[in-house]
């Protein structure tokens, strides 16, 4: 038995020396802290907010998760808007980390993927040195513990970390301001209030599977409605004590449909009326 | 040039020119530069080199597009900064393996130490592999290398293409600092906005996070995907002023890589 410390060991930038200008080996071993290059600059705050302008990172979501008697439900939007332009209509913001572990995605897109896909590979190697899977609680406190390390410095991540572990389902709440909570009812990003609004208004604890997923379907559906950053496909995740599964994913172009069923306008009535009291 | 002058009248005469020109020679510089090239512009004050940025956008545009058992990369040859172009052939395509080509455009510094930082890590993984990187797999490294500038990313934006395993089209769209996924098609750079519309009406299909799943692949051969790119870059070169003077195509399928080049307009 060895305790895994691997979360305590700082994080190493480093600033480009002139001696050896910015390209490393690629040959670090796996698992070693990674290293980033800075710019050599007196205003490091300024410079980083000049390039998060200029790079312009995909921004915009609706994503939500909650428990309930029998797991947790995990769902999400698929849009990806950088500025004004939406960059793309099916992004995958909910990561599957491992079979029992999803983390959803908010905020700075390569930051949610590169540091979830970090998680996933700390995941395993905490299953391989300890024989038993992590739990949601320290998954998610490995990503927490990573994240307030590099605080102040520009990441943009606002995530849920759920799944199902020995207590059985679990949920937290991680952002890169180092924020961790544990909760029943998440929903994170702009168009976020909307879907609290759907998703307070219909929760309940002893849902059955069929109804937390409409529910959640339901939430994000109305947030891609009202938000302008939010849209594509609402995907929904269901967590149970086998691992998730993905339930749905629809289109929210067909879903207004489902939800606001066209009625035939009255004009078009008036006219079959006449037509057919004129046929009679 | 005011060196010798010992009239102190004279000297502060000078200086008073001096500063004079300085200014004059600073709107130039803000006239000829439009403004989304100077990200730290609004900043003010004594210190030196708050008006300096070290990234510059060179333009040019990055078409992609996978099929059933090819890919088309194409890219624009132009190079410009500001309003002034610098070249009319400059390759913006680089090609990494037997099945892999990178279009990328954005700060063309950037964009080739990024390509000798691949090209290397390429060689590398062949030395110790004894095989070429396959497509996926060098999708997955540059998302990686692109992610560890995060502080100070590559201002580069890139579309990778070729076949995967199975020998299927495969294209990647990154942003700058790593974020990336698979697509059918895609566009990057300064004519992005032109050309995606136009890609959108003739190839989108079902989105693959739909459930339950429903053909994704693009519907055109590999000689109507070519005339289509050739269209949106002829397209694209009449509205916006970075894309232009020519057009480079690379498709990669089990035949290997063939290369063509199509003139656009000079102006």
């Amino acid at each position: 038995m060895r305790l895994d410390f691997g979360g305590l060991d700082p994080v190493s930038l480093q600033r480009i020396s002139s001696a050896d200008a910015g390209f490393d080996l690629p040959c670090n071993p796996i698992g070693s802290a990674p290293s980033f290059h800075l710019p050599a600059v007196a205003d490091l705050d300024g410079f980083e907010k000049a390039a998060v302008d200029m790079v312009k990172p995909l921004h915009g979501t609706t994503t939500l998760a909650f428990v309930f008697k029998e797991g947790v439900i995990v769902a999400a939007d698929s849009r990806a808007s950088m500025g004004n332009y939406i960059s793309s209509q099916n992004v995958k913001k909910i990561l599957e980390i491992n079979p029992y572990l999803l983390g959803t995605m908010a905020g700075g897109a390569a930051d949610c993927q590169f540091w979830q896909r970090n998680l996933g590979t700390r995941c395993r190697l905490h299953e391989l040195g300890n024989k038993r899977r992590i739990s949601v609680t320290g998954a998610s406190k490995l990503l927490a513990n990573t994240l307030y390390s590099y605080r102040g410095m520009g990441l943009s991540m606002g995530t849920m970390i759920a799944g199902w572990d020995e207590t059985g389902p679990g949920l937290y709440y991680v952002d890169s301001e180092g924020g961790r909570v544990k909760g029943k009812r998440f929903s994170v990003g702009s168009g976020s209030t909307y879907a609290y609004g759907v998703l307070d208004s219909g929760y309940r604890w002893d849902m059955t599977v069929e109804e937390a997923v409409e529910l959640a379907r339901r939430s994000i559906y109305h947030a891609t409605f009202r938000d302008g950053a939010s849209g594509g496909v609402a995907s929904v995740y269901y967590v149970g004590p086998d691992g998730w599964k993905k339930i749905s994913g629809d289109d929210v172009g067909e879903l207004h449909y489902k939800y606001y069923p066209v009625s035939e306008a009255a004009a078009e009535q008036e006219v079959v009326m006449k037509e057919a009291s004129s046929a009679s | 040039m005011h060196e010798n002058i010992a009239n102190i009248e004279n000297s502060k005469r000078a200086k008073k020119k001096e500063h004079a020109n300085q200014s004059r020679e600073n709107r130039n510089m803000a006239m000829m530069m439009p403004p989304r090239l100077n990200p730290t512009d609004s900043a003010s004050g004594p210190k030196q080199h708050q008006t300096w940025s070290p990234y510059d956008n060179n333009g040019g545009t990055c078409v992609a597009i996978a099929g059933a058992d090819y890919c088309v990369i194409a890219a624009d040859t132009r190079m410009s900064t500001g309003f002034s172009i610098l070249t009319r052939d400059h390759s913006k395509i680089f090609v990494i393996s037997e099945t892999c080509a990178l279009a990328s455009s954005g700060f063309q510094a950037d964009i080739s130490a990024l390509q000798k930082n691949l090209d290397a890590r390429h060689q590398t993984y062949q030395h110790q592999h004894g095989k070429q990187m396959s497509c996926p797999a060098m999708a997955q490294l540059l998302s990686n290398t692109l992610y560890y500038k995060r502080f100070f990313p590559y201002y580069a934006f890139n579309v990778l293409g070729g076949l995967d395993d199975q020998g299927k089209g495969c294209v990647y769209s990154y942003d700058a600092v790593g974020s990336y996924e698979r697509v059918g098609y895609a566009a990057q750079g300064s004519g992005m906005q032109l050309i995606m519309p136009v890609l959108d009406n003739q190839l989108k299909s079902a989105s693959p996070l739909v459930l339950p799943k429903r053909e994704t692949a693009t519907p055109l051969t590999e000689a109507e995907a070519v005339d289509l790119v050739k269209d949106t870059f002829a397209s694209a070169a009449e509205r916006d002023i970075y894309t232009g003077d020519g057009v480079e195509i690379v498709t990669i399928n089990a035949r290997g890589i063939q290369k063509q080049y199509m003139e656009l307009k000079k102006d």
